[in-house]
């Protein structure tokens, strides 16, 4: 079992123009920002992948990691719960030219849509956004006395996600709060892209820590001493 | 008519720490209702959860310490706290909307009489942001709101109903404000402790929806901060 490869360039080589994308983190925290990087250098230099339609917690930050894949114009619908940043203007111009649809999902059901889409569920029902805006054109069924929304899987062709620790199975672990939305992400693509901050043998891992099983994991690149977002944007880095 | 003595936001914070049990989970809104942390009555330890993924996180770290896979959902950098505990987005939203918080302290645009609270979009357009507020609303044992009693115009925030787009429907069962603190029961505000340089009349002036009165209302007293 081997399913390390030797370069984020060569790990994210298959995502076509189209494709549906995870990607984790909160802010800087757990985004994967070599892979991101990757797949940047690969659109400069050939047109693709575009049209992509990406999942994450937020919109990128300053002109570095998923800001530049939408200030390029590779992003053509995000689904996100919180659009903003310190540094929000790539996703905003965007939005507001009207070159980007947006699917706005309270946080919480955006992580239990991931983790349904990852086990099987295609719906489940919450409380979350009852009587709001957001849940208008949404089933609502009563339980118990109580109103609740219907919700659906999210699914993805792609999730590309940082680990810290990762095996040859594709065992991985996280560090801190960089876990966020990683081993959500793992479970509900096609195809799951991790870069991990230190490859170690099968075995090394104490499987008692094992936080995402590598049943979920199909590519594992390392990367070591990885870019943090919020480091990259103090230095006003730019990818565009 | 205008009131000339208010709370400041620390003081309107340091109120609605009192009421935080030692040992509560709490999770602070972006913001002004993080400061209720800072004044956390002496002998109690109040266990802070995060969204993105954080029980019992602490203070900000001095700075150029900062480690940015430690941050808390307003993407600030945090330190942990003995027995802090780290999960994944799932599990973070289970314990919200599992009822397994015990309190939610956030900030409001308006609330209404019913509970019904409005503090994500003021509905004028621009880019939407939700975050975590609609799950919060719907989760936590109690929901408090803090929030200055009238707008920067001085119109009242504190309504018959909410005119912009609501977070969650009936889901605010106290608030906090800079004049006076105002439970929500069975549709109503019920006036609770108000500052005592503030006549009844000024106060109902200022609310949009009529308050009323159960039992004493106690002096609203909050140090100098």
């Amino acid at each position: 079992m081997d399913k390390t490869i030797a370069t984020p360039a060569e790990a994210v080589a298959a995502i076509p123009d189209g494709a549906s994308v995870m990607i984790g983190g909160f802010g800087g925290s757990g985004a994967p920002l070599e892979l991101i990087k990757a797949l940047v250098e690969r659109f400069k230099e050939t047109g693709s992948p575009k049209n992509l339609t990406v999942v994450n917690n937020n919109t990128g930050n300053g002109k570095v990691g998923l800001a530049a894949m939408i200030e390029l114009g590779m992003v053509s619908k995000m689904i996100c719960s919180f659009p903003r940043s310190a540094d929000p203007r790539a996703f905003t111009e965007a939005y507001l030219a009207g070159e980007i649809e947006l699917e706005l999902v309270p946080q919480g059901t955006l992580a239990e849509r991931i983790r349904a889409g990852g086990a099987g569920i295609p719906a489940f029902y919450t409380p979350t956004s009852f009587g709001t805006d957001l849940a208008e054109g949404k089933p609502v069924a009563e339980f118990d006395g109580r109103k609740y929304v219907q919700e659906r899987w999210l699914k993805a062709d792609y999730a590309l996600v940082k680990a810290e620790l990762g095996d040859p199975h594709g065992n991985l672990t996280y560090r801190k709060a960089a876990r966020n939305f990683g081993p959500l992400m793992c479970t509900a693509a096609a195809q799951t892209i991790v870069q991990v901050s230190h490859l170690v043998d099968a075995g090394t891992i104490d499987p008692e820590v094992v936080v995402t099983p590598g049943i979920f994991v199909n590519t594992v690149v390392e990367v070591v001493n990885p870019a943090q977002e919020e480091l990259l944007n103090r230095a006003e880095e730019s990818w565009v | 008519m205008s009131i000339e003595t208010k709370l400041t936001n620390a003081q309107i914070a340091w109120r609605a720490a009192q009421d935080i049990q030692d040992g509560a989970y709490v999770n602070l809104g972006i913001g002004f209702p993080e400061m209720v942390a800072k004044f956390q009555p002496e002998g109690r330890q109040a266990i802070f959860h995060t969204e993105n993924g954080v029980l019992n996180f602490g203070e900000a770290p001095a700075a150029g310490t900062e480690d940015w896979d430690l941050i808390n959902a307003g993407k600030k950098a945090v330190t942990l706290r003995p027995g802090a505990a780290f999960f994944h987005h799932a599990d973070s939203f289970a314990m919200v909307r599992g009822g397994h918080l015990d309190v939610a302290i956030l900030g409001a645009y308006q609330v209404a009489q019913s509970g019904d609270l409005a503090n994500w979009s003021t509905g004028k357009g621009g880019v939407p942001a939700v975050g975590g507020a609609m799950d919060l609303v719907h989760g936590a044992k109690r929901v408090a709101v803090i929030t200055d009693h009238v707008t920067k115009k001085g119109e009242p925030k504190l309504l018959k109903e909410c005119t912009m787009p609501l977070t969650g429907v009936g889901c605010v069962t106290r608030v906090y404000t800079s004049l006076a603190v105002v439970d929500i029961e069975d549709g109503q505000f019920v006036l609770r402790e108000k500052l005592p340089t503030v006549s009844m009349d000024d106060l109902q002036s200022v609310t949009d929806a009529e308050l009323h009165i159960d039992g004493d209302i106690a002096e609203l007293i909050v140090p100098e901060l």
